[in-house]
């Protein structure tokens, strides 16, 4: 046990410093998100006047989208390091190692969840610099990071499925756009209740991502929205359980040596 | 390297060379479709989300187009679509610098500018299909038609935009010669797309992005295109002639960037 423990932190480590070592990589899924929301909140402070929008700062409003994209592409970024590591042959020489093979994975997993929780971290010291007050206060920045934790295993576990079933770098970053379409088509830059067309409010209430940004968006604009919160805790649990549950089944028929 | 023997007088043959890499590029992108479909399908999914989920602005205060939200976003990504359609050829160039076709094209094409036109006519060939996607899909959506010269204007508005992306990705993909280069061509397009008034009105932006918003060109191309829509062009000269200086200058871009790629390759 004590050695499986040294060997998942070695492999955590290196598949975190791996990405921070990749600035092309690595950056680009740090600052899109805060990008996009500068721009987003630049474009849309309009919409604080709407009748009924929940907030009175867009920013604020917005905030929650950057951290699940965050994880979104973060788990894009950790499939594609698997998917390399399977490529270049890293993961057959470790292989030979009796470090087992879900340890391997395992690794990856972890490295891909530190980094969405500082990223997540990151945010929230930006967003208070910025002038904005967590409705739910210091415990609500805390349940915040808490979420990002299990959305980032959720995601990064996708990604890492999708990595063990390819074999192919190019097949998971392929799957990037639709990281866009989750997004696009939620709660990202309106509240479901402020929808006109019925049929995107339909797409929205389906889309599990919508969930995601409600829970984290309710702790810093409205406080304690337990039913928010357990809508995304459920769903992001949910998604967590069956990414792991189809990584496992993979690993189980799929050798991660090339 | 050797220039290679003309059977042509150079104008005529440079013609045909830009032609025949346009002809290819756009065979390949209809036969594939991992190639066809992306800058088909991104604006389509752009308009969609746009106007379902943004819908709602058409009723903040101040915001006043005639026409509807849906023709409001209509021109933001037809816009973006038709630049995307360029970089999407300037991509097409990196990747033929990875496969080696591009470096056979350096060989074999004796006025190499024509390579770089080649893949502006494979930019032109393909801006009008996205275009008139994205028109069926606003038609469909409620979007007024329009009057009949006021959307060609729009659609020759669209093609100078698609010269004008695959210009500058040229000139990236000449640079970097491989699709490595794809952030580089694509995030100043996209963060110049976004600094412009994509959902609201120019004079419902305010604070830093309003001043953003003011000098950037595509704030130009939207003004315009938002015009036409709506029946009651402006700014129309003005866009033409921005048009003519951005072609020109990113002529100049994409031509160093082939002295560049061409010393490279002898």
């Amino acid at each position: 046990m004590r050695r499986s423990l040294i060997q998942l932190r070695w492999l955590a480590r290196r598949s975190a410093l791996r990405t921070l070592r990749r600035p092309a990589a690595f950056y680009p899924s740090l600052l899109f998100p805060l990008v996009l929301l500068v721009i987003t909140t630049g474009g849309l402070h309009l919409s604080e006047h709407v009748p009924g929008f929940p907030a009175t700062s867009y920013f604020a409003f917005a905030l929650a989208g950057a951290f699940v994209q965050g994880a979104l592409v973060g788990g894009v970024n950790a499939g594609v390091d698997l998917a390399t590591d399977m490529q270049t042959g890293f993961l057959n020489r470790l292989s030979l190692t009796p470090t087992p093979r879900r340890l391997v994975i395992l690794g990856e997993l972890a490295g891909a969840v530190v980094l969405a929780l500082s990223q997540a971290a990151l945010y929230l010291i930006i967003a208070v610099a910025s002038g904005v007050r967590l409705a739910s206060g210091p415990g609500g920045a805390a349940v915040v990071l808490a979420l990002t934790v299990l959305m980032s295993l959720a995601f990064s576990s996708f990604g890492a499925f999708l990595a063990l079933r390819t074999r192919s770098s190019e097949a998971v970053l392929g799957t990037f756009p639709l990281t866009f379409v989750l997004l696009l088509f939620s709660s990202f830059f309106m509240p479901r209740a402020l929808m006109h067309r019925g049929w995107f409010a339909t797409v929205a209430a389906w889309n599990p991502v919508s969930y995601l940004i409600e829970a984290v968006r309710g702790l810093v604009i409205t406080g304690w929205d337990t039913g928010a919160l357990a809508r995304g805790f459920a769903v992001a649990g949910g998604l967590a359980g069956l990414a792991v549950a189809l990584t496992a089944l993979t690993l189980r028929t799929r050798s991660v040596a090339a | 390297m050797t220039a290679p023997v003309q059977s042509h007088p150079p104008l005529r043959h440079a013609a045909l060379a830009a032609a025949g890499i346009a002809r290819r590029n756009l065979r390949t992108a209809l036969t594939t479709p991992s190639l066809l479909l992306p800058p088909l399908i991104a604006p389509l999914v752009f308009f969609a989300a746009f106007c379902g989920g943004l819908s709602v602005l058409a009723d903040a205060p101040g915001f006043q187009f005639t026409p509807g939200y849906v023709a409001f976003e209509f021109v933001f990504v037809v816009v973006q679509g038709a630049v995307f359609t360029g970089i999407f050829s300037g991509l097409t160039l990196a990747r033929d610098f990875e496969s080696g076709m591009a470096r056979r094209a350096l060989v074999a094409v004796a006025d190499r500018r024509a390579i770089v036109g080649g893949y502006v006519l494979t930019a032109l060939g393909r801006a009008p299909v996205t275009a008139a996607a994205l028109y069926l899909a606003g038609l469909a959506a409620g979007m007024p038609a329009g009057g009949v010269i006021d959307m060609l204007v729009l659609f020759a508005v669209t093609e100078l935009l698609a010269a004008i992306g695959a210009l500058w990705a040229s000139g990236i993909a000449l640079r970097i010669r491989s699709v490595q280069g794809a952030p580089m061509m694509q995030m100043p397009a996209f963060l110049g797309l976004y600094l412009a008034p994509a959902f609201v009105p120019l004079g419902l932006l305010t604070g830093w992005l309003h001043g953003a918003a003011a000098v950037n060109p595509f704030s130009l191309y939207l003004e315009s295109g938002r015009g036409l829509v709506a029946g009651h062009p402006v700014r129309t000269a003005e866009t033409l002639a921005v048009s003519a200086v951005l072609i020109a200058l990113l002529t100049l871009w994409a031509l160093r960037g082939l002295r560049r790629a061409t010393a490279q390759a002898s």
